[in-house]
Formats: structure tokens, sequence, C-alpha cells
């Protein structure tokens, strides 16, 4: 008998870590060779690690979540017979930078990784939720003692100390069940109620849960928080809503998608806000850009690379449609649909999930009036789309019946300024309440 | 004289409301404190502090006594001592003297205004006082009246030539031959026998059942016995009904109704005491009262906004920890921090021989609220520190609920009692339960061993008894 050791291989892209997401097996587990024993996942990419050999499981270096260093044992396998050995980063660090196309999964030899590139969703759709960490028990439930309600009148068992700091915090000490003992009332109770604030009176028949899940954030949520943190952290954001008249368009989306040839998509609205935001672009096109705050250099881009921020079973993702300004309105559709479906399937390649330079958020019908858009880190706008609404408008001498809809809009206000702003949503504004002028070389 | 504008003036420099003045200053509060006499108000210049000072006094001089009868068991010979009553005055004038001016420094580096002389309310914001050099008007934004008590005179006997009260008794200058203190409550009790152990031949007319009639029979007994040994005669049911028309003589009814007459050179009166509610303008306010006193809410406010009051014009209990504890409250509540009155305890002291100690309450209060006790009673005849201090009389006795052992009350008698006040005061405010004391290490040889003992009988677990 002897031990295997698999230690984190090098999964590319030039990384020192990457981030475990799942156990496949647990200590005193037999696997077998080619059998899947974990997956981490770097900052684009999950990958799977396979079982380079028969054996059972005798340790785990890691815990979910965990982020582990290139090199670092992962696993330790009691193998039959002969000499242990170690596979791990050398030997795999080819099979790593193997191009791979999307969704294929590449199987190597002895001590291979498994590797998907851009297949964040796939972690998602395999892994199962994240585990909630079993609760932590409360002091209360530690000291097996139920807490003591103050049902008579008496004056609250608490000692001088515990009584000015619930008079400072104003909280009324006979809200509190005191779990020490006699009923008394303990700083540990005092910064419990502090922290979760009163319990709900018992009513019959209806029990408190006070049980907590402690749910680690992991995997794409964790890149997802990552993310959000970053851009609501370094970019001060300015929001901008206008509201556009789309009665034309939606008139000219219904005549289109009427008439559409079969091996068309079904029009939506947002290849028509591709298109003018293209437009718009070419006159403002510092709007199509992502800054390097940190090198201080703004990179304007000629390629109008939208990002379509998405919502797939595991979160939100933001596949995008590559070069619109060379799109018609047709193949802006196209490219959407199978991006969203990618996206949603899990199957859209990294390069289609990076590499944006100015994103479109859209919840459809559940847009809301107005929403607060995130700006997609490193660009400098994003435009969010608000559900169309039927409202009166008055033209004038009556009120008609319109469609209307909200645009809302964010921007990096150290680069772009309120002015701007407006001018580009003005821009769209004109564009989609007079649809031609979409089609319509200037 | 040009008016003075401050945050908060404090009308009467007790122990109320110096403490609330010296807080107040150390808050940053731009505060005065007017006062009509000497700092320290009843407790430092005629109350506590002086009554300490004669009773240990007494005690000393008795014990030499004792010693000198021949009939003490330690084997020490001394000779009959001698009393010179006014040096003992003096001496008590000199402690007197010097926590007044420890009072006046301490208001001083809290940078509290003093203004000496009577003052007056004006309106709620307005306080005049009556200066040596003039009239002084105060304008403050909040009032803190802390005007004390003062002794309860009896109609038919007003103080005045052989009848005293506390202050006079507490400045004699030599022992009366015949004392007769009408009113057995701790103040008439501890100067009775303060006199008593100086020489004078002391009767204690009580017009209820018996001495001390607040407390219960179980802790004044060792009282009772101790005034009985000194020769102290006390007469329950006995009502003082004024001077004879000879003189020197007290007329009291007994409590067969018939009437007898005793000699007396000094007459000490001490019924009770008053709160100080006329002379300082309390009808120019409009302030809610409970019976004689202020009413107060939970923050010491009166029905007037920016008027609060402390101590002994508020109410029972008429203490000067109390009135302390309030002063220092109201300094921090005009100071805009959140506090409300939320003590548990107020321990209760009588400087009797032995000592009585009382805070929280006894069973038969508990029994009454309708709360089931357990109790623990522990003697100090088996208690080794006592033995040794020929202090065996009286015990530790711990009130606790019977559900979850929770200290409702501590009493104790006996000598020197007065100092465990501390530690029962902490047990209460704390929310001890039995088994906290009864876990606490008490240093032996010690009369605190007497707590953790009484905690433990009350767990059925005693080990000294």
């Amino acid at each position: 008998m002897g031990e295997h050791l698999i230690k984190m291989p090098d999964v590319g892209e030039g990384i020192a870590e990457a981030e475990l997401v799942e156990w496949h097996v647990k200590v005193g587990d037999l696997v077998r060779e080619d059998a899947l024993l974990a997956a981490v996942m770097t900052d684009k990419a999950t990958v799977e690690i396979p079982s380079p050999v028969n054996g059972e499981v005798l340790w785990l270096g890691a815990e979910i979540g965990d982020v582990v260093a290139i090199g670092s044992p992962l696993i330790r396998l009691q193998v039959a017979g002969g000499e242990g050995a170690s596979s791990g980063s050398d030997k795999t660090e080819k099979a790593a930078e193997a191009p791979a196309r999307s969704g294929e999964i590449e199987a190597q030899g002895d001590g291979a990784v498994r590797t998907s590139e851009a297949i964040i969703e796939q972690q998602a759709r395999e892994a199962p939720p994240p585990r909630p960490v079993e609760a932590k028990q409360s002091p209360a439930v530690r000291m097996h003692r139920p807490p003591v309600a103050h049902t008579d009148n008496a004056k609250p068992i608490a000692s001088p100390a515990i009584r000015l700091r619930a008079r400072e915090a104003g909280v009324d000490l006979r809200q509190i069940p005191g779990t020490g003992p006699a009923g008394r009332i303990t700083h540990e109770d005092l910064d419990a109620f502090l922290t979760h604030g009163p319990q709900v009176a018992r009513a019959p028949g209806l029990i408190q849960d006070t049980s907590v899940q402690h749910i680690k954030v992991i995997g794409l949520r964790r890149k997802i928080a990552e993310k959000m943190a970053t851009a609501k952290s370094r970019i001060p954001h300015i929001t901008y809503v206008e509201e556009v008249d789309v009665t034309a368009l939606e008139d000219l989306r219904t005549a289109l998608n009427a008439k559409k040839r079969t091996d068309r998509p079904k029009l939506t609205i947002l290849p028509f806000l591709m298109r003018a935001m293209v437009k718009a672009i070419a006159e403002q096109p510092n709007l199509n850009a992502t800054y390097d705050d940190e090198a201080g250099i703004v990179h304007q881009h000629g390629g109008v690379h939208i990002g379509i921020a998405t919502q797939t079973g595991s979160g939100l993702m933001v596949p995008v449609v590559r070069h619109a300004e060379a799109r018609d309105l047709w193949d802006c559709a196209m490219e959407l649909n199978r991006l969203a479906e990618a996206a949603k399937a899990g199957l859209a390649t990294r390069e289609e999930l990076g590499g944006s330079t100015i994103t479109i958020t859209s919840l459809g019908a559940m847009g809301g009036i107005v929403t607060t858009p995130v700006i997609n880190h490193p660009e400098v706008a994003i435009i969010g789309v608000n559900k169309i609404v039927v409202r009166p408008v008055w033209d004038g001498s009556t009120f008609i019946p319109r469609k209307m809809m909200n645009l809302s809009s964010s921007f990096d206000h150290r680069i772009i300024d309120g002015w701007d702003a407006a001018i580009f949503v003005q821009r769209i504004k004109t564009l989609l309440e007079a649809p031609a002028m979409i089609f319509v070389e200037a | 004289m040009k008016d003075i504008s401050c945050k908060l003036l404090v009308i009467g420099a007790g122990p109320g409301g110096y403490v609330c003045a010296i807080r107040a200053g150390q808050l940053g509060l731009d505060t005065v404190i007017v006062e009509e006499r000497k700092p320290g108000g009843t407790c430092l210049n005629v109350g506590c502090i002086p009554s300490k000072a004669l009773i240990h006094a007494a005690e000393e001089y008795d014990r030499i006594v004792h010693l000198a009868s021949g009939k003490n068991p330690f084997g020490i010979k001394a000779k009959k001592p001698e009393l010179d009553l006014s040096q003992t005055i003096a001496w008590k004038d000199n402690i007197v003297g010097r926590l007044n001016s420890g009072v006046s420094s301490l208001l001083k580096r809290a940078k509290v205004k003093m203004v000496q002389g009577r003052a007056r309310f004006r309106d709620g914001k307005t306080v005049e006082v009556e200066t040596e050099t003039g009239r002084q008007v105060i304008h403050a934004d909040n009032v803190v009246i802390a005007t004390g008590s003062a002794p309860v005179e009896l109609p038919n006997l007003p103080f005045g030539g052989s009848v005293i009260s506390s202050t006079e008794a507490l400045a004699l200058t030599s022992v009366p031959e015949r004392l007769v203190v009408v009113g057995g409550g701790y103040i008439g009790l501890e100067l009775g026998t303060a006199f008593a152990k100086m020489g004078a031949k002391v009767t204690v007319v009580e017009a209820q059942a018996r001495i001390l009639p607040q407390y219960d029979a179980e802790l004044t007994r060792p009282v009772a016995k101790r005034l009985q040994a000194l020769g102290i005669e006390v007469m329950t049911h006995a009502k003082a009904k004024g001077l004879a028309k000879a003189g020197g003589m007290l007329l009291v009814e007994t409590e067969s109704g018939s009437e007898v007459s005793l000699a007396a050179d000094k007459i000490l009166v001490t019924v009770g005491r008053r709160p100080v509610t006329q002379g300082w303008g309390m009808e120019e306010l409009v302030l809610d009262t409970d019976g004689p006193f202020i009413r107060i809410d939970e923050r010491c406010q009166t029905s007037m906004r920016g008027i609060y009051a402390i101590g002994d014009v508020t109410g029972e209990p008429m203490l000067a920890h109390r009135a302390m504890a309030q002063g220092e409250m109201v300094a921090e509540i005009i100071a805009g921090h959140k506090r409300a009155w939320d003590k548990r305890a107020i321990p209760a002291v009588c400087f009797t021989d032995p000592e009585i100690v009382a805070v929280g309450l006894t069973a038969d209060e508990a029994h009454k609220a309708g709360i089931e006790v357990r109790a623990g009673h522990f003697p100090f005849s088996a208690n080794g520190r006592a033995m040794t201090k020929l202090g065996e009389e009286g015990f530790v006795r711990v009130v606790a609920r019977a559900d979850n052992h929770l200290v409702l009350g501590i009493q104790a008698v006996g000598q020197g009692v007065s100092e465990l006040s501390a530690a029962f005061g902490l047990a209460l405010e704390m929310g001890a339960r039995i088994e906290d004391i009864a876990g606490t290490i008490h240093a032996h040889p010690t009369q605190g061993e007497a707590f953790q003992e009484g905690a433990l009988k009350a767990l059925g677990r005693e080990l000294h008894i």
C-alpha cells in the first residue's frame, strides 16, 4: 500500500491560487481512476479535478470556500501497492494551457485536470447550493436553560453595568429574557438583543425560530460580490433617469415580428436599444470606454461590445455582444438570444463573458419604474431598461395613451460629466422615440 | 449685584446637592450651588458624621468604664476614665470642619460656583439669594431642589430650653444627668445609647409597641437587650404629653392610660424628620406633592419642566446615600445622558449597639408580596471573629426566592455589621443568587463569613452550625 498525494493543479491563466468550490468525495470514500474529486474555481473557470488512480481518500486539504495556492497538497489517497506518488501542478500545466472551446471538457491522462474555460455556470449547474454550515449554538442554547420571561412586573434582574448599557442603548430590559441564573440578564443577552432585536411576542402555537444558517459565500456568488464591491466602492456613480415614449418603437417592433422570416429571431426592445447606443456612441465615443484608474488611463474603444446583464440559475452573468457597431438589428437580436441561452445553459465561453465596453441591464417585465444600475467595472456607463407601461400623456389638447418606458442609467462620474450623460441618454431617447432614425445613415 | 446665569442651579449643599453639583461640574455644566449654612447639609454638620463621632467617643469611654469595673474577661486592669464632653465636641467639630472644607474644595475643583445665603424662587427659572453682601439673582436653565429635611417638632413639646433636637444634642458640652429621649427610632436610640454610655440616665419614650418599629422584632432584639444592659429604660406604648408646669419634668401617658412624670435635664425629641418645603418660595412654583414631599418621577423630575428635586425633600428613605445617588443621576440627566432611577437596594444602617443593617426585603415582607422564600440565619455566636471581639450578639439573615434562589434581602445585627452593608448592597444590585454568595470565598476570620454561612444555611448546607 502506498499514498498518493494530489496537489492543487496549475489551472493556467498565470494564477497563483484557486478557490475550492466543491468536494465530490469525503475521507474514507473509495474512488476510481478518473472519478471527480473536487472542483476549483479561478477568476473565470471552474476546473474539475479527477482522480489519477484508484484509491481511498485519506485526507482532504481544504474546505469549501478556501482559496488554495497552486501546488498545495489537496488530497491524499491510499493506493494499492507500489510507491506513493505525487501528481499536481507540474504534470498538468500543459493540459490547462491547451485551448478549449466552449463547453468542451478535455480529459487528460493520469494526473490531468479537466478544464473548461469560462464555465462558471457549469459549476453553478453542477454544484449543489452552498451548504449551510450548522448554526452555531447561541449562548442560550448552550446553557440548556430556557430563558426566563419576566412575567411578574418585578424589576428585571441585571447588574448595574448592564442596566446602564441598556439605558444608554434605549433598551427596556423587561423585553429581554435573561439566560443567567434566576433569569439574570447577562451582557450576552443584551448583546443578542441589540443585534437581533426584540423577540416576537410568543403567540400560542407559534414558535420562535432562533436558528441562523451560516452560508459561505463561494464560487460565482463570491465573484459577483467582489465585483459589485469593487464597482460600488471605486466608482462614484451618477444615475440619470429619463422616460421614453416607445409607442412608435413598439409599433415597429410588432410589425417586424409579425412579418419576420422564420429563420429570424423574435425581436425584443434590446436590439433597437443596442443599435441606438451604437449611434449615440458614434457621437460620444467617450461613453464606450474602460477606465483603468490605477494607471490613470481611459481606454476608449472603437468596437462597441455590449454586455447584457443576464440572470441565470446561479446568479448574475454578463455575456457580451461583440462589435454591435458591425451588426444590424437582426444580427444583434440573434447574437443576443444565442448568448443569453448559452449563459443560462452554462455554455458561454470565457471570451463571451468578458470584454464588454458598455452594458445594458434589463429585468424585462420585472423592470420596475427606476433602478440604480451598478456599473460593470471597469466600464464607465450602464444603461438600465425599466418596464414599458401605458400611461396617459397630455398631447396639448387631450390625454392619449402612450407606451412609456424609463431608462435608468449610471455613469462613472470621474470620467463622465452629468451633462455628457444627459446628452447621451437624450440622444438615445430621440432615436427610440423616432425609431426610423436608428436606421437612417446620418 | 450683577445677575448670574447658569445651566444648573442646585439649592442646598447637602449630600444630594453637593454631589449633584460636583458631577455636573465634572460634566462641564455651568453650575451654581446655593447653601445657607455650611456645605455638607444635615449629614455632615448635624447628622451622620457628628453623631458617629459622638457614638465612637461614647463607645471608647464605655469600654474603659467596662474595663475599669474589673468584670472584663481580658485580664485588663484600668482606672475609671473621665470624659470631657466639650473636648469630645471640639474633636467632632474639627472632623466636621475638615469635611466642610473638603466638600468646598471638591466643588471648587469641579468649577462649581458657590453662593452662600438663603435661596428663594422668584419663578421656575429665577432664584434670589439673600447673601451677606446683598441680593443675588440667579437665572438657571435647570434647578435642583435639594433642601433636605429638618427634625419634626411635637406641638406639645416645642424645641427650646431643655427640649432639644438631635442638632443640639450633638453640641452639648456636658453630659445631662437625666436624658429622656422621645421617639425610639434610630436617631433617638443612637444618641440615647451614646449618652447612656457617657453616663446619662436615659429613658426612651416610644409610642409604638417596640423600639425601631420599622425593623422586625428579631432584628431589634439584640439592641433592646443591650439597651437594657446599659440601664436605659424603654417605655413603649407611651406618649409624651408635654412638660410639667413645675419644669424639669416630662409628662408621659403610659400604656395603661395613666400619666407619669419623668424627671429630665434634657428632653431629646427624635420623632422623625420632615421635608423642608417652606422658606424657599415653593409657593411661587406649581409643584405636585406626594404627602409632605415633592413628587418626583424616576428621573427626579418634578411636575415642572427643568426643575428637579432630590434627597429628603422627595421622600423616604431619607438617607444621605439615596440623595447622593439621585444627585449624581440628575447631573448626568441634565448633561444629556440617558439615566433613570433603577437602583435595586438602598441599604439602611442603624448605628445602635449592636448595629443593624437592612437591605431589600425581609421574609415577612416577601410573604406579604406573595413570594415564597427560603431564608438562612447565621448567628455571630458561631463566628470565630465575633467571639474574639466579644461581639457574639446578632446574626446575618439572607432571604431569597424559593423558586430561583434570587436574593431578595439581607439583614444583619451585630457589632460592626454596618461595614457589611457594602457586600449586602452589591449582592442585591448584581442580582445574586444564594449560590453566588455561598460560592464566594469569604475571608477567615471575619464577621463576613456569617454572610456566606447564612447563604449556605438558606441552601440547607451550612458548615459551621
